[in-house]
């Protein structure tokens, strides 16, 4: 059937403000009377605050000041638990931990207060890597420092290892990355005359910030509204609570309208970045490389708080085993605390750390069996009726082996490799090399998660005839406003011109659940197509059909919707065959998974040992492709930003604080370092997506980091199992294998 | 004196128009744009010419607004993404970022679209790697820049088949000092 909007790359709905500047992100909003905000940090990474002294050269009559004590609930940032404070009130977990605020009425004035408030603290040992927190010489949490821990069991590992002719351990370490989304976090808060506080800013979940809210001032109104937002990839999900907190505090205080602004050193230094890893495999195959064990033990750096360390967790430790089909398999792993700000999502959320470590663990595995990789991908990935660690059985929708063969051939990989084991052994500037990885992931919420959240979206038809799209999912560059006008329209036969996204704000719209996971699409474009279906069977009954017309929809809505629009509400409900057991981890953990392969083409010089990649190949199953330039869009986006994680991005810490806090010095790939990219899309439809379509922000960001590891050593020879691939550690590793070899 | 007021108004072309600037000389372009103009296109990333989310073309030439003093900007043009589009039709650069869907956020776009601009105007190639090159002190966090180089690719054939540049100046007149920010 031909479809009038989903397949099809229409203008992004948000695409003419956006080219013409007029966008309006949070600063861009004229606030009148307002005040500037700045947060007072600790300096220290453990200890306790012994005095705060102002310093009275200040004229300190002109700002407002808020400290803990002027919270008039609780003083936390709620998410799944509540152990993070608004305010350190005496003990400071963290670097960069806020202590109090201050708000003046001039923007350039109000940065110098910080460096005028003096505070003493007794500083405490801190815990300041994973290897520490697990000694548990210093307590930071409990008895051992671990905020979560997970155990997957499928099949006796003893027994896969005793099947095993080879047995191959690795170890692969990653490090934080921070979303360097171009719009540092911002926020404003006011309160309205009759009492109800409303927030502004830039976020991905207009109601945890509610919620968050919710709990600092207990009893009151709360609003929250999402401005244009300016990049997030998860690192506005959960940290946007903690600076509403701080605006709102200061708004209630002040009484006046707030605005607090990061600016890029503080974004960095402060927020959150994707969880550090440590991931030990260790391997058992057949002679002919099939898996009959996997033992797999994760360790991720949570951070000081617990914030959503256990989710992240968990989505890691789901896809730790790889789109790999393996009779016996353990996995074990911890998330534990250290006195660095609080790692928190990213693009991915854990499974770019778990699947770096299987994917290129395929190449420690063939160095010490001499078996191909690419052969031993094939030989072990899931299809339709694989079971997956966890027990889960994969009905539908699998597209593993089509995007590895895709991948393959429009690389030329079996070629490349070939040729440049041969032009490598002969002299030249550079060594070439070319490496594969293959994903997975799961979108939407894990396990009984979407169960939980219980989302809802409506679709609405007002009086002058406008469809409304009523959700608190945000846009937040993804095309979200976009993705979900094609689903409404295409239900209702309509022109996508006919149908318009109300913006988020939790006074209008219903409560959708966080725009994460990968879920927009998939789930929220699900439960509209429920709503849109029951609006257009409301309307046909009274009218005899749906227009499709913008003059038959004026029409209908001066009839229908005279005395206010008429709206449907769409709720989540679980498919009955989608079953998960949260205690024993078993089960289908993801109603789905979409698959990526990979293959990076790149060459390391062989004087400075710098990588530069030549060029990208994917193969991306999505299910179906809404919208195929918004969906080429994202692979793009995410392989660059996982080229950059595997290659240039190297944040450094000196006592668990980000010593490399700008754009200079902590690189971010631009226009030079990304390769030119062949993207193809896989359609492998999936029944319970709305046209079948897959969640897909995630996934491209999972593959590119193995397959530079990979790529690197059919290169130079050399496995480095931790990012980022820098020249430093190519050097290093020639010396070490050339001291031993001599 | 930087936060002192000078107290002749410094006078600069912005998208055509004569506008007076009364204040701190000092001040960042960028903040005039912002807060003296109402002219909130340009963003400010981070405030220390790496992102080149601020870009507005000073004399045709594409610089980080948040390094430019305002005084440096005084008796000449600059020219700010609401310049780009005339009327309500958009530019063909901004068609082609439209047809490409190379705006994600948003929020690099208005410096992404005037460096392009300068490329496209002064008759810059369409060959991709050059774009690239030129192109390259502004970050995209979003879209692997793949989407941005084919809408500057697509621009730049269309101009050059629809004979649109008149003006024909080298690349390189605009092209930023080396190690020179943007």
């Amino acid at each position: 059937m031909a479809r009038i909007a989903v397949g099809r790359s229409i203008p992004r709905v948000d695409a003419d403000e956006k080219l013409r500047g007029a966008a309006k992100y949070l600063d861009d909003n004229r606030l009148p009377d307002c005040l500037y905000g700045v947060t007072v940090r600790s300096t220290i990474a453990y200890g306790t605050v012994k005095s705060i002294e102002f310093d009275p050269c200040c004229p300190w009559k002109d700002t407002v000041i808020a400290r803990a004590v002027d919270i008039p609930g609780e003083n936390c940032v709620a998410a799944i638990e509540a152990d993070q404070p608004l305010l350190a009130p005496g003990r400071v977990m963290h670097p960069m931990e806020p202590i109090l605020l201050v708000a003046h009425p001039d923007r350039n004035m109000v940065w110098q207060a910080p460096r005028h408030v003096k505070i003493t603290y007794e500083e405490m040992e801190p815990v300041l890597s994973i290897e520490d927190s697990l000694s548990a010489k210093q307590l930071l949490r409990g008895q051992d420092n671990v905020f979560k821990s997970y155990l997957i069991e499928k099949g006796d590992i003893k027994k896969g290892f005793a099947a095993a002719e080879y047995i191959v351990e690795g170890e692969y370490r990653t490090p934080p990355q921070e979303h360097a989304y171009i719009e540092p976090h911002a926020m404003a808060a006011w309160v309205e005359k009759n009492g109800t506080i409303v927030v502004m800013g830039s976020m991905q979940c207009p109601y945890y910030v509610q919620k968050a809210l919710k709990r600092i001032f207990p009893g009151g109104n709360i609003r929250v509204i999402q401005a244009v937002t300016g990049g997030a990839f998860g690192g506005k999900e959960d940290y946007p609570s903690m600076l509403a907190g701080h605006a709102a505090l200061l708004a209630v205080k002040s009484r006046r309208p707030v605005k607090m602004l990061y600016d890029r050193a503080e974004d960095m230094a402060a927020t959150t970045k994707r969880h550090p890893s440590v991931v030990r495999h260790r391997t058992g195959l057949t002679k002919d490389g099939k898996l009959v064990a996997q033992d797999i033990d994760v360790v991720f750096d949570g951070g000081a708080y617990l914030t959503l360390s256990p989710v992240v967790l968990s989505r890691g430790t789901l896809h730790a085993a790889g789109p790999y089909e393996c009779p016996h398999v353990r996995v074990r792993s911890r998330a534990v605390a250290t006195n660095t700000p609080p790692n928190g999502a990213f693009r991915g959320f854990g499974a770019p750390q778990t699947l770096f470590a299987v994917e290129a663990h395929w190449e420690k595995i063939a160095a010490e069996t001499g078996l191909d990789p690419l052969k031993l991908r094939r030989k072990n990935l899931v299809k339709e009726g694989s079971c997956l660690a966890t027990g889960q059985v994969l009905r539908e929708s699998v597209g593993a082996t089509e995007v590895l063969e895709r991948c393959v051939k429009d690389s030329a990989y079996e070629k490349k490799r070939r040729r440049y084991a041969v032009l490598n052994k002969k002299p030249g500037p550079v060594w070439k090399g070319i490496g594969l990885a293959l994903v997975h992931h799961g979108p939407g919420f894990t396990g009984s998660g979407e169960v939980m959240l219980a989302s809802r979206a409506a679709v609405s038809l007002d009086r002058a005839g406008v469809v409304w799209v009523l959700a608190a999912t945000t846009e937040m560059g993804q095309g979200e406003i976009t993705v979900l006008t094609q689903i409404v329209a295409e239900t209702l036969g309509l022109d996508p011109a006919l149908v318009r996204v109300a913006a988020p704000d939790t006074d209008r719209v219903p409560d959708s659940g966080p725009t994460v996971a990968s879920r927009t699409t998939m789930i929220i474009g699900g439960i509209l197509m429920k709503a849109a279906l029951k609006l257009k069977d409301k309307v046909a009954l009274e009218l005899g059909s749906f227009p499709t017309t913008a003059k038959g929809l004026e029409c209908a809505g001066r009839r229908l919707a005279a005395k206010g629009e008429i709206s449907f509400e769409g709720v989540y409900e679980k498919p009955p065959d989608i079953q998960w057991d949260e205690n024993a981890y078993k089960g289908d953990a993801y109603g789905v998974y979409g698959y990526e392969a990979i293959a990076v083409d790149l060459e390391v010089d062989r004087t400075t040992y710098e990588v530069k990649v030549k060029a990208a190949f994917t193969a991306t199953d999505v299910g179906r492709a809404v919208h195929p330039a918004m969906v080429r869009g994202q692979i793009a986006g995410g392989t660059v930003q996982g080229l950059g994680w595997a290659l240039i991005e190297n944040p450094v810490f000196s006592k668990g604080s980000m010593a490399n806090n700008q754009f200079t010095n902590y690189t971010i790939p631009t226009f030079t370092d990304a390769p030119s990219l062949t993207l193809e899309i896989v359609e492998k439809p999936y029944s319970r997506g709305p046209f079948g379509a897959k969640g897909i922000g995630e996934l491209p960001h999972n593959a590119p980091a193995p397959a530079v590891v990979a790529a690197v050593r059919n290169a130079t020879g050399l496995l480095i199992p931790d990012l980022p691939v820098l020249p430093e550690k190519i050097c290093h590793e020639f010396i070490r294998k050339k001291g031993r070899t001599q | 004196m930087a936060r002192e007021a000078c107290d002749k108004a410094l006078v600069i072309t912005v998208n055509g128009r004569r506008r007076a600037y009364k204040g701190p000389p000092f001040k960042r372009l960028l903040d005039v744009l912002r807060e003296d103009f109402g002219l909130t296109g340009a963003k400010e990333g981070c405030g220390e010419g790496e992102c080149g989310a601020c870009t507005v073309l000073l004399d045709h030439a594409p610089v980080a607004s948040c390094l430019v003093p305002a005084s440096q900007a005084e008796g000449r043009r600059v020219d700010t993404v609401e310049s780009l589009a005339r009327s309500k039709a958009l530019s063909p650069l901004q068609k082609s970022f439209m047809e490409e869907a190379a705006s994600q956020c948003g929020i690099c776009t208005p410096g992404i679209l005037l460096t392009a601009w300068s490329w496209v105007k002064s008759g810059g190639s369409a060959d991709p790697q050059a774009i690239r090159e030129y192109l390259s002190g502004n970050l995209c966090r979003c879209t692997g820049y793949q989407s941005i180089v084919d809408a500057v690719v697509k621009t730049v054939r269309r101009s050059k088949k629809e004979s649109l540049i008149r003006r024909q100046v080298s690349p390189h007149d605009y092209l930023p000092p080396r190690g020179g920010g943007k």
